[in-house]
């Protein structure tokens, strides 16, 4: 897909982020927000993903370790034509399939159940483990949070998949820079990560999270290494595209009100 | 007497001859494949073993992610780590997404030993057993954990298997009917029964034989799934017996003892006592004086039978 293709698309399902939290009254649209273009290159350029046969054999697999910025998988799928958007506006609605935070058993294209910080990159692990022992040519993406970082099981999987060799999973960490409680920094340090992840034995590469030719060249990056996982460091604004959302921490975990939304899908481009 | 071997043992023997039988079959540890007897298959399918090192929480999540792609994983380590460490891993990741995952965790309760309290477990049980979904399993010598294990690998979703380092008396017969799910009645009797888990159960048939010395009359059950319990050979020994003692290697908070208290109380009431981990910890020493000092013994059981008929 192109560049202004990518950047529309990203448009829409920031749109759908905004307006699902917006409907439930609660969620975590900082986060969603600020991963939305990397999650949107790997849905609509990077992965062979197939909305019609979710559970397609050789698949490559996306799993959100940061299993609270669920609304951006939940809109990048419904965009990419895995259900109705429509449906997606139940998010945390009692009965809803649509979980709080992922549930692979109830909503397709949706690979782990997420939401307990680390769990995510480690399972990833367990499936690049297993796609490497059936010759399956299915890769494995994770999506992990700066904040996440300071779990330590990222750090048990990280020297695990360096040590069996997974050049098919490749991680992304979304660093905002930003958790709950405010800056990293202020809250436990996780700077330097290249560094970390480059002595635990990966490849690592550095981008700007919302630059699309820099994140599919990431994604090409990692393909060519051999032999190592590949750890993408993406710096990325928290709550990006909507202006007042933008680098505050305080959109971490709260729902925007009518008018936000309004101003929210106006500076997006509105919907198309 | 008869041979004795620890159910570990049978596990690690059972594993290797599943290998064969389940291509898709995959076994994992955290650095104590010696002493859970994985490293056996690591030896026959090295491929299919993957040694996850000292990371109790990864091995369980890779395990997951590994059931996840169509794999039976059987991940071991000792129950302190499985079930204590990684417990909201197996709760999240193995338990919630139904995982074919049978964590198959070795070194429960005091017969342990020498290494002490802190790898001691007595809280396994009530651990894993409040995790839907989740089916829990507690052989009771070497026969019934190879029969159990291949149950267990049989089916499809979340088992926890507990076994135990010291060698124990094989007392089932290997053409014994063990049954996932379905109590064993090893000895009838109408006065009071002895529903037992796990090492206790052979601990139970002696306190019988003592017992039916005195003229009483105890009927042994063993109740080697504990989740999904066997509620019909519960409720039936209620009924025809005037008490129930239970008896576990593990605290007799959560465990078996509970359990069967759970199926009693709302069916058929009747007096319980439990024999087991007293809400304390353990200590180093040899088996069978730590079973001695924390009150888990065949003498134990038949003092608890006295005192529920008293």
């Amino acid at each position: 897909m192109d560049i202004k293709t990518l950047e529309k698309t990203a448009s829409q399902v920031r749109i759908g982020i905004v307006k699902a939290i917006h409907n439930a009254g609660s969620g975590h649209p900082g986060g969603s927000l600020s991963a939305a273009d990397i999650v949107t290159a790997l849905y609509f350029d990077e992965m062979n993903v197939n909305p019609k046969e979710p559970d397609m054999k050789g698949r490559d697999k996306f799993i959100l370790s940061k299993g609270h910025a669920g609304p951006v998988q939940y809109a990048a799928l419904a965009v990419k034509g895995f259900f109705p958007l429509a449906d997606f506006m139940t998010l945390r609605k009692l009965g809803s399939k649509f979980q709080g935070h992922p549930d692979r058993n109830k909503v397709p294209g949706i690979e782990m159940s997420t939401g307990s910080l680390g769990q995510g990159f480690s399972v990833a692990g367990g499936m690049a483990m297993a796609n490497k022992l059936d010759g399956d040519p299915g890769r494995i993406y994770v999506l992990l949070g700066d904040g996440e970082l300071q779990e330590g099981l990222v750090w048990e999987a990280a020297m695990s998949a360096a040590h069996y060799k997974l050049d098919n999973l490749v991680g992304i960490v979304d660093w905002n820079g930003l958790q709950i409680d405010g800056k990293n920094e202020d809250v436990i340090t996780v700077a330097p990560i290249a560094e970390k992840f480059a002595a635990f034995g990966w490849n690592v590469v550095q981008i700007d999270g919302h630059n699309f030719e820099e994140i599919l060249g990431a994604f090409k990056k990692a393909r060519q290494c051999k032999g190592k996982p590949t750890m993408i460091v993406a710096k990325t604004i928290k709550g990006k595209g909507v202006s007042f959302m933008e680098n505050e921490a305080g959109w971490h975990g709260k729902a925007p009100d009518a008018a936000q939304t309004e101003q929210a899908v106006a500076e997006l481009g509105g919907e198309r | 007497m008869a041979d004795k071997m620890a159910t570990r043992q049978a596990y690690g023997k059972a594993l290797v001859e599943l290998g064969e039988k389940y291509p898709q079959l995959v076994v994992m540890d955290a650095d104590l494949s010696k002493s859970t007897m994985t490293a056996e298959f690591g030896k026959t399918y090295p491929d299919r073993f993957f040694n996850m090192g000292i990371a109790e929480q990864n091995l369980y999540a890779s395990a997951a992610g590994l059931a996840l792609s169509g794999k039976i994983v059987c991940a071991s380590t000792f129950a302190m780590f499985a079930s204590g460490r990684a417990f909201e891993i197996i709760r999240n990741s193995i338990g919630y997404t139904k995982a074919n995952v049978k964590i198959c965790a070795t070194h429960a309760g005091i017969t342990v030993g020498e290494d002490g309290a802190s790898h001691q477990t007595f809280e396994d049980i009530a651990l894993m057993r409040t995790i839907p979904g989740m089916t829990v399993i507690n052989p009771s010598d070497g026969v019934s954990a190879k029969k159990l294990l291949e149950q267990a690998v049989a089916m499809n979703g979340p088992c926890y298997v507990r076994l135990g380092r010291a060698a124990v008396p094989v007392f089932y017969d290997a053409a014994a009917d063990i049954t996932l799910g379905k109590g064993n009645t090893l000895r009838d009797g109408n006065d009071v029964t002895v529903i037992a888990t796990g090492i206790m159960v052979n601990e139970a048939v002696m306190a019988s034989e003592k017992l039916a010395a005195d003229g009483i009359s105890v009927r042994v059950v063993d109740i080697h799934t504990i989740k999904p319990i066997d509620a019909e050979i519960i409720i039936k020994a209620a009924r025809e017996t005037k008490a129930i003692v239970t008896a576990e290697e593990h605290s007799i908070i959560g465990g078996l003892g509970s359990a069967v208290a759970e199926v009693v109380v709302k069916h058929a009431p009747v007096k319980i006592a439990m024999v087991g981990q007293q809400d304390t910890y353990g200590e180093s020493g040899k088996p069978d004086e730590l079973k001695k000092k924390y009150k888990m013994t065949a003498d134990d059981i038949a003092a608890a039978v006295r005192s529920v008929l008293a």
